[in-house]
């Protein structure tokens, strides 16, 4: 599904919404418009594939839904909540609590171990205590497959494995919508699959909502609803 | 352990070797500073520590004559004393000595501050000695009076001051002057003032410290001074100690309200010497904070390039729920961490150096005379070592935290993507 238009009955497995959504980007005369007035709908247990050929508008969109960045108009609701007023306090702690990020680049943080960059949401988030914390990050990369390697350094894992790290990273708070800007654009295709394939699963066996950004159209076929964008508007 | 303090501690341990550079600067400099105020502020305080047993915390000459001449405001139709009056201290005037000491004494006697007086005479004599003749500077005393308003009794390096007190015409003489006199205990020497020659044995040879005194000072009897000097009655002044020699000042000027005569504390007295002390711990401590402040520059510059290393941490943390302040205080902490490991090193280098140049057998003669070098052990030097260097690493963590805390996690990742 694409435009919003949810029924009653289903409004609670809404995770994400966001109405009529513009922004601007550059100064002057290299002012665009990069979103026209963009609407959706994130089911919870839903893989949703944003696809469109580059500049279009989709990683703007990503940043906009995961409160990185603020809209010049329109409204993003995160649990029902409207969240374009909220200030930057209340919009770092809805990010920690309802959202988790997959990024191109794992961004992980070299001078820590798999598990303990695991563990960096949950210790800001600081509703569980330490044993739990290490249980549930083992849990995730046992998930994820790196069960063996929990106290290797970010440096001493290859790139896919860094890239499953950064996926338990992002489920480790239970976040209700997970967003994936390009999660395999920096993988051969093998290691593709293996990250497509666990993000998709885990975020279903959670109930998570999932929203990936992608160039890849086998990556787009997979997912339960593809959102084709073209000069800041979906276009179907 | 926070989680701000756990990133805090990785990020800092993982930029050892640039963190080792702040951090032996902020020791050294740390170290340096309070082992150079440790010396300046020792030989400060052998300074007091010696003026205050040789001449006193102060000095009672010179009556005020009061000339001036007082203007009422008032009213002319008002007979009533009016408590407006104005007085030209230019008009004051000075006569030189205490003409009635025994007077003064009794005035000064009722201040409760006061633990002894001693009257005093001095004037300038000329000594010679079998080998050659030096101009001295006489004081005539009571020695008991003497003795309890100064260290003298201690000053005495050969000789005693029951030899002083038994022989009529015993003098004590200072170190140096009994050098260039070439005169040890026994002799002899010819004190000749205002065409008087008299002839007096050395019974005693005193140090104190000072150069300028034991170069010239010499201790007589009070009543044998007055016949040297022929001055039969009266004194140059009065020596005065007090319970607490640092409230000099403000009892000095107390008494001089009350008794009329010029009343000089030490500091007073000593001004130009306790200024060039001040200016010389000054100076010692600004040349030795320039080592602290590069040490700030070093860790300035150490998490400028980190928060410029570590853009897309800094972003993905954001993203990932920590605040502003949360990156502010990660590297707040990093500065916090090294601090505080500079500091107490720095302390122990400054234990270490002070405690290893006070033992030092080094005499050092000059402005002061002393076997060893004279440090002065003081818990302020230690705050005010660590006050500075936290102001200055502090200011240098603060600004890098804020740069970092103002990145905007979208433009980052935004960037980086592209």
């Amino acid at each position: 599904m694409s435009e919003s238009e949810s029924s009653p009955s289903n409004s609670d497995r809404i995770a994400l919404r966001c109405e009529n959504i513009h922004r601007h980007l550059g100064e002057g005369e290299g002012r665009v418009h990069v979103l026209r007035g963009v609407s959706l709908e994130l089911q919870r247990g839903k893989v949703y594939a944003v696809v469109g050929p580059s500049g279009c508008g989709k990683s703007t969109l990503l940043y906009l839904l995961g409160l990185l960045d603020q809209p010049d108009e329109g409204e993003i609701y995160l649990g029902g909540e409207p969240m374009t007023q909220m200030g930057d306090h209340e919009r770092t702690a809805a990010r920690n609590e309802h959202l988790g990020f997959v990024f191109q680049f794992h961004f992980l943080l070299k001078e820590f171990s798999a598990i303990d960059n695991v563990m960096i949401p949950m210790r800001k988030q600081g509703l569980l205590s330490n044993e739990e914390m290490e249980e549930r990050a083992t849990s995730y990369l046992k998930d994820v497959g790196l069960g063996d390697k929990l106290h290797r350094l970010a440096t001493q894992l290859s790139g896919g494995e860094q890239q499953r790290v950064a996926i338990a990273r992002s489920l480790s708070n239970i976040p209700s919508v997970i967003l994936a800007d390009e999660p395999t654009g920096n993988l051969d295709v093998h290691n593709s699959n293996i990250v497509f394939d666990l993000l998709t699963r885990l975020a279903r066996e959670n109930d998570q909502a999932v929203l990936i950004v992608t160039h890849n159209p086998d990556i787009a076929q997979k997912c339960d609803h593809i959102l084709q964008m073209e000069d800041g508007e979906f276009i179907n | 352990m926070s989680p701000n303090i756990r990133i805090a501690l990785r990020f800092l341990t993982a930029n050892k070797r640039a963190m080792a550079m702040s951090l032996t600067g902020i020791i050294f400099g740390v170290g340096f500073f309070i082992f150079g105020q440790a010396q300046t502020t020792g030989f400060q305080q052998f300074f007091v520590k010696t003026i205050l047993g040789t001449d006193g915390a102060i000095r009672v000459q010179d009556r005020i004559r009061i000339t001036f001449k007082t203007m009422e405001l008032a009213d002319e139709e008002d007979d009533s004393d009016s408590p407006w009056v104005i007085e030209n201290t230019e008009n004051y005037k000075y006569i030189e000595g205490i003409e009635q000491p025994l007077e003064v004494i009794d005035a000064l006697k009722e201040f409760e501050s006061v633990t002894g007086i001693a009257e005093v005479l001095t004037g300038s004599v000329l000594v010679s000695s079998n080998y050659r003749s030096y101009t001295g500077r006489l004081f005539g005393v009571d020695i008991d009076d003497y003795i309890a308003v100064s260290d003298l009794e201690k000053q005495v390096i050969f000789g005693s001051l029951e030899d002083f007190r038994s022989k009529p015409t015993g003098i004590l003489i200072g170190s140096k002057f009994a050098r260039l006199l070439q005169i040890s205990i026994g002799d002899t020497v010819v004190i000749k003032s205002l065409d008087k020659n008299s002839r007096y044995t050395v019974a005693g040879i005193f140090e104190t410290g000072v150069s300028d005194i034991d170069r010239e000072r010499i201790y007589m009897k009070l009543s044998e001074t007055r016949s040297v000097l022929q001055r039969a009655h009266g004194a140059s002044f009065l020596q005065v100690n007090l319970i607490d020699p640092h409230r000099a000042r403000e009892e000095a000027f107390h008494m001089m309200n009350t008794i009329y005569y010029h009343v000089a504390s030490w500091q007073e007295r000593q001004k130009s010497w306790l200024d060039a002390f001040l200016v010389l711990s000054v100076s010692t401590g600004l040349t030795v904070s320039t080592i602290i402040l590069l040490s700030g520059l070093g860790m300035f510059n150490t998490l400028a390039m980190m928060v410029m290393e570590k853009t897309k941490e800094i972003a993905i943390l954001r993203s990932m729920g920590y605040t502003r302040s949360d990156i502010t205080s990660i590297f707040l902490w990093q500065g916090v961490f090294v601090l505080v490991a500079g500091n107490v090193l720095g302390w122990i280098v400054a234990v270490l150096m002070t405690y290893g140049v006070s033992k030092l057998p080094f005499r050092v003669t000059g402005i002061f005379t002393t076997d060893s070098f004279v440090v002065n052990w003081s818990i302020w030097h230690y705050v005010s070592a660590t006050i500075i260097a936290s102001v200055i690493v502090m200011i240098a963590s603060y600004i890098p935290a804020r740069r970092a805390a103002k990145l905007e996690p979208g433009d980052v990742i935004r960037g980086t993507s592209q």
